[in-house]
């Protein structure tokens, strides 16, 4: 018998499909769930190796003059000062050259140039870092820096910076480009409008309107370039201790390679309980700097995308 | 000089014309960025060069043994590779086996499902954390969880930890690029089919995975290249930097066995002193560089290839 109008009971679909529709929205669910896993391990992680460090270090410890683990001498100092001095080569490199590149792509570039160099700069950014550092010791060292300064050491802080900066331009033209192609057209056109050459329309109406963007783009390769690891420890912070010096000529360990020079013993380093904890405090600090710098340059980069 | 009156004589004035030849800061300007454009994509020719230059004496007369042969302690010329790149591909397998399921499905929760939720907009944030976090990092987190907290599943220093390890480093990677995926799918797509009365599961396997199967495959190749090319986090979780005897375990065993891989072994190489050891690593770099740009430029090429217009 047929009844004459429809329930809702009838549009119903059969419970198989509507348990199995349920189900795997729960699988999805928990495999979101799992990326946050991921970020809650990490910090525990780093939070418990660091703390362990810190209540058992004395603290006269960590500004002694020099980094040798193994004899129990943490000074952050030296890793610090050449983390920093390292980063900021990487920058002068990076950015003019990160820059110019964006520049070019987004206001000059014949749009089928631009559809070879986008590619181009992604596939740039997928060298390894380990070949960046044998490149820094084959090459920039020996080929180019030797040839300018004489007493410079064969392992040093000045090559390591300049290969980190290599390995950080295509993550900062790539930014930079996103942030001048999201300057609307109209400021462009209305410059173009009043007689402005394009070098005019360039500097004194995208810069302008770019500008956040383009930090945003210095600050997350900052980021990267603190956080770079074999160029670091291939071409300047091979062994596991660093004596403090200032001259960029010389050899010197950073944050990450101090961490690699412990890693690569870890079997050994077990024992001595403190050395094989303060791999984990500098994770700690490592991981505090580039997520403070991260999400800096994370604000900047939504606020203009929201701006126009 | 006569006054311009009508649009005609604006446009053929030649008082408002700029002189031909006098914008050199233009072209000043414009040859800097060429320069700069130049630098940032031109050194990767320079650094393909020197490194074949370099690992000419290997690439030349003892490929095939340096490919097929594993470390050696004794010489540079009788080390080979074939441990690293092995152990490069079964710790890319892994990640894979990890990162792909979980990367795509936490995509399809924030695309399909999350309506803005608290715990979505966590996850998001947390997403581009994530892949803020220097790789090396990621191998404490190895170290700690995967090679000792659940040493009983990896069995400590292992391929399967080693994968692990850069499966979590890679999966902010593939959800990002999931994601944009799956907001490419047009909506119509999914109204015709709830239209004809699809459920949600339906919907999602039969219509949008489909439709976003190509470009999401393009993001996971490219981040299993990033994880081939990754040296880091394998020191931290245990890859052997020096000799390494499989004894004569089968495949499968060497899964659970200590294991190295490509860009450690350059690592090693370069850090041994002598030139023959440079020499190695030279070597080594080109084959690593030919196979991440193969791997990468495939992947850009089939996403060029069947990128979708809606």
């Amino acid at each position: 018998m047929t009844p004459d109008h429809l329930t809702a009971a009838d549009l119903q679909t059969s419970l198989g499909r509507r348990i199995r529709s349920q189900t795997v929205r729960w699988l999805f669910m928990g495999a979101a769930a799992v990326t946050v896993l991921v970020s809650a391990l990490i910090i525990w992680t780093v939070a418990s190796g660091a703390w362990t460090f810190i209540s058992q270090v004395e603290f006269t410890r960590l500004t002694d003059i020099g980094w040798f683990p193994r004899r129990g001498l943490f000074d952050l100092t030296t890793l610090l000062v050449n983390s920093a001095q390292i980063s900021v080569i990487a920058m002068a490199v990076a950015v003019p050259s990160g820059f110019g590149a964006a520049f070019y792509l987004s206001e000059y570039a014949h749009p089928r140039v631009r559809r070879v160099m986008k590619p181009t700069l992604e596939l740039l950014a997928s060298v390894p870092s380990v070949v960046l550092g044998v490149f820094a010791i084959s090459f920039i060292t020996p080929s180019i820096l030797t040839n300018f300064f004489s007493e410079i050491n064969f392992f040093n802080k000045l090559a390591a910076g300049i290969a980190v900066g290599l390995l950080v331009i295509p993550l900062i033209a790539s930014i930079s480009e996103d942030a001048l192609r999201a300057v609307p057209q109209a400021l462009r056109e209305a410059s173009a409008g009043l007689g402005a050459r394009r070098v005019t329309t360039s500097i004194r109406v995208v810069l302008p309107a770019a500008m956040s963007g383009l930090m945003a783009a210095t600050i997350v390769g900052f980021s990267r370039a603190i956080g770079e690891t074999m160029v670091v420890t291939i071409a300047s912070g091979g062994g596991d201790t660093s004596l403090y010096n200032l001259s960029l000529f010389e050899s010197g360990g950073t944050l990450t390679s101090a961490m690699a020079a412990l890693g690569l013993g870890t079997d050994q380093v077990a024992g001595n309980n403190l050395a094989f904890q303060s791999l984990f405090f500098l994770g700690a600090l490592l991981f505090a700097m580039t997520l403070v710098l991260n999400m800096v340059g994370d604000v900047i980069v939504r606020r203009l995308q929201n701006r126009y | 000089m006569s006054v311009l009156t009508t649009p005609a004589d604006i446009a053929t004035s030649h008082a408002l014309r700029r002189r031909p030849g006098a914008d050199v800061a233009g072209a000043v300007f414009k040859w800097l960025l060429i320069g700069a454009t130049v630098f940032a994509t031109g050194f990767l020719a320079v650094l393909l060069a020197v490194m074949i230059v370099d690992g000419w004496d290997v690439l030349s007369g003892n490929l095939w043994h340096f490919l097929t042969h594993g470390f050696s302690q004794r010489s540079a010329a009788e080390a080979g590779v074939w441990q690293g790149i092995i152990g490069s591909l079964q710790v890319a397998l892994v990640t894979g086996v990890f990162a792909v399921p979980i990367g795509v499905a936490t995509a399809i929760y924030l695309v399909e499902y999350a309506q803005d939720s608290r715990f979505a907009r966590i996850v998001e944030l947390n997403i581009r954390n994530l892949a803020g976090v220097p790789s090396i990092v990621y191998g404490l987190l190895g170290l700690a969880v995967f090679v000792q907290t659940i040493h009983g599943f990896t069995q400590g220093k292992t391929v399967i930890a080693g994968g692990m390890t850069l499966a979590a480093m890679v999966l902010p990677i593939i959800v990002i690029t999931s994601v944009e995926a799956l907001k490419a799918v047009p909506s119509s797509l999914r109204e015709a089919a709830y239209g004809v009365g699809a459920t949600k599961w339906e919907v999602l396997s039969r219509q949008v995975l489909p439709a976003a199967l190509s470009t999401i495959l393009t993001g996971t190749v490219l981040a299993l290249a990033r994880a081939l090319g990754e040296a880091a986090p394998l020191i931290l979780v245990g890859a052997a930097t020096g000799f390494l005897s499989f004894g004569d375990a089968n495949m499968l065993e060497t899964f659970t066995g200590p294991y190295t891989a490509l860009p450690v072994q350059i690592f090693n190489f370069a850090r041994l002193p002598g030139a023959d050891w440079g020499v190695n690593a030279a070597a080594a770099s080109v084959v690593i560089l030919v196979l991440v740009l193969a791997v990468n430029g495939l992947a850009i090429y089939l996403r060029n290839r069947f990128e979708k217009q809606w």
